[in-house]
């Protein structure tokens, strides 16, 4: 089966790619399969400076998932561009650029370095590790609508706007960030969470507080992609604990388009290859013809079936 | 990998054998593998290699029960098989060494890798003198192993064996021979280690709470000093060990 798909300035050769921040630059997991079979690659963040990130520990285990803290750590934008693309450059894969900041400015001045350079942007309003700018773009409708269009503006390539699911109303986001201008959304980024240590009776991550990912999320995300699917008109590209090809349907038919794994990537760093390997006959095993058929599939059924009428 | 012996050496802390061709990779004492233990823990466990034989294809992992992760790995029977990532990581640089007379300083479980290390340093016909710190005596483990090496001060925090106090307590009676040294074990340890010998070249392996093990995710980082242009390492593939001027403790 074809399992090929089209995004907005993006010809993905599958539905499949590694999350931010899960996946570094590449580097370490081209050790272990051709980063060419990707559908893309979503690349660690970039912030206009350098950023060491937060104290250690950084991440602590919880039930079906784990929590971070990481902190936005990368070399800046202009390091990114000058080192680590050139890297994935050498493959044939799309490569989105995850860009961050603290203020409206610096999401401004990384968007336009760094978009001539790659083949779209993932806008990360969504960061809940960082201690001044990130997800309070996220959380604001109106900041989030401001600075999608801001960065819109200085983009030369097309903007996914990365949704935080520590909201109310996500509906209310996507539709904001509809308004300033995104060409596609990407949903979600962690939840935020905590463990405490009942024998230091201290949070275990030194932040304090972490995003939480893996299948924990992924009940909450499906719900939201599957809202937002409805109330705007925007491909999604759907992520939280996938680490199956079930998983993977699931979010094709909540809504998403394409779907990223993030925190599956560090129990086996070959799962995405794995996951592109046998979605096709996943998707035949349950009667799709096609990745489009599956995708936005569990809202098309609007009148009830025959079978059950009386 | 396969089980081969699993059983307790001293207080929550174990001895595993495993099996598998991943062995044949381990070319330097110091590396790590990155264990899964079931899937009801997300997240693997780095655990250091102890010893590794060639002919048997086996390696011996120690590891001491510090929550339920490495309490449900106690639970692995002899033949069962164990997920694991590996080795990982940059060891000793034995290789490159130009040392006759090591010194081991070893701090509770972080005395594993050291016994490695040291039995390859006496390999290459340098001498080694280890000093074992562990909280109270019934922590005590590899004591005779380290001894079959070389000379062995044991130091327990509480004084119920050996010399009582901290590893750094017995520094200064040490012999002007030892020309490097290695040290692993609590943050705290290394810091002290680091401070008390400044006048000898010295290696130190870290531990930390790691995402992926492999370099991505950029969970397990140390600062380095100020004129690093980097600013940090990564525990799991820029270490574990370090020179000890390389990091900030």
């Amino acid at each position: 089966m074809d399992i090929r798909i089209d995004l907005p300035g993006l010809h993905l050769k599958n539905p499949i790619m590694p999350a931010s921040g899960c996946f570094g630059f590449g580097k370490e997991f081209a050790q272990f399969y051709d980063l060419s079979d990707l559908g893309a690659v979503i690349i660690k963040a970039a912030t206009g400076e350098k950023r060491f990130g937060n104290p250690t520990p950084r991440v602590a285990e919880t039930s079906s998932g784990m929590l971070n803290a990481i902190g936005l750590q990368n070399p800046g934008v202009d390091s990114i561009i000058e080192i680590e693309i050139p890297f994935m450059k050498g493959y044939d894969v799309p490569i989105i650029a995850n860009v961050a900041g603290s203020t409206v400015e610096e999401y401004v001045q990384v968007a336009e370095k760094i978009s001539d350079h790659v083949d779209a942007i993932e806008l990360n309003i969504s960061c809940p590790n960082v201690k001044e700018g990130g997800v309070q773009f996220g959380t604001d409708s109106s900041l989030a609508e401001e600075v999608t269009r801001l960065v819109k503006e200085v983009s030369s390539v097309q903007v996914y706007v990365k949704l935080s699911p520590n909201v109310t109303d996500i509906v209310a986001m996507a539709k904001a960030v509809e308004a300033g201008g995104a060409d596609g959304l990407s949903m979600v980024n962690t939840l935020t969470g905590m463990r405490i240590d009942p024998a230091t009776r201290k949070p275990i991550i030194a932040n304090g507080t972490g995003g939480l990912s893996g299948p924990a999320i992924k009940p909450v995300a499906i719900r939201m992609i599957h809202q937002v699917y409805q109330a705007v008109d925007l491909p999604i590209i759907g992520m939280g604990g996938i680490e199956t090809t079930d998983d993977i349907i699931e979010y094709l038919l909540a809504g998403a388009s394409a779907v990223a794994v993030g925190s599956a990537n560090f129990k086996n760093p070959l799962i995405c290859k794995e996951l592109i390997d046998e979605l096709p006959d996943a998707l035949e095993k349950y009667g799709f013809s096609s990745l489009e058929e599956a995708i936005g599939g569990a809202h098309d059924e609007k009148t009830p079936s025959s079978l059950f009428r009386t | 990998m396969k089980v081969i012996e699993h059983k307790s050496i001293a207080r929550d802390t174990y001895q595993l054998i495993l099996k598998g061709d991943l062995i044949e990779e381990v070319d330097e004492p110091g590396k790590f593998v990155h264990i899964q233990i079931n899937p009801e823990f997300f997240l693997r466990r780095p655990v250091s290699i102890a010893d590794v034989d060639f002919h048997e294809q086996t390696l011996t992992l120690l590891y001491k029960v510090m929550g339920k992760g490495t309490d449900a790995l106690t639970e692995k029977r002899v033949g069962d098989q164990l997920d694991v990532l590996g080795p990982g990581g940059r060891g000793f640089p034995v290789a490159s060494l130009e040392s006759k007379h090591a010194l081991i300083i070893g701090g509770g479980i972080g005395v594993p890798p050291l016994y490695y290390l040291a039995k390859n340093l006496v390999e290459r016909g340098i001498k080694v003198t280890s000093v074992l710190g562990f909280r109270s005596e019934a922590d005590v483990f590899y004591e005779d192993e380290f001894r079959e090496l070389g000379e062995v001060t044991v130091v327990t925090n509480d004084g119920s064996y050996g010399e009582k106090g901290l590893v750094t307590d017995v520094l200064p009676n040490l012999e002007p021979t030892i020309d490097t040294y290695f040290s692993c074990g609590p943050g705290v340890m290394l810091k002290a280690v680091t401070e008390h010998l400044p006048h000898l070249p010295g290696y130190i392996s870290m531990e930390e709470r790691m995402g992926c093990g492999i370099g991505a995710c950029f969970a397990c980082v140390v600062p380095t000093p100020d004129m690093d242009e980097k600013g940090y390492r990564r525990i799991c593939c820029d270490g574990p060990v370090f020179k000890a001027e390389e990091v900030v403790l």
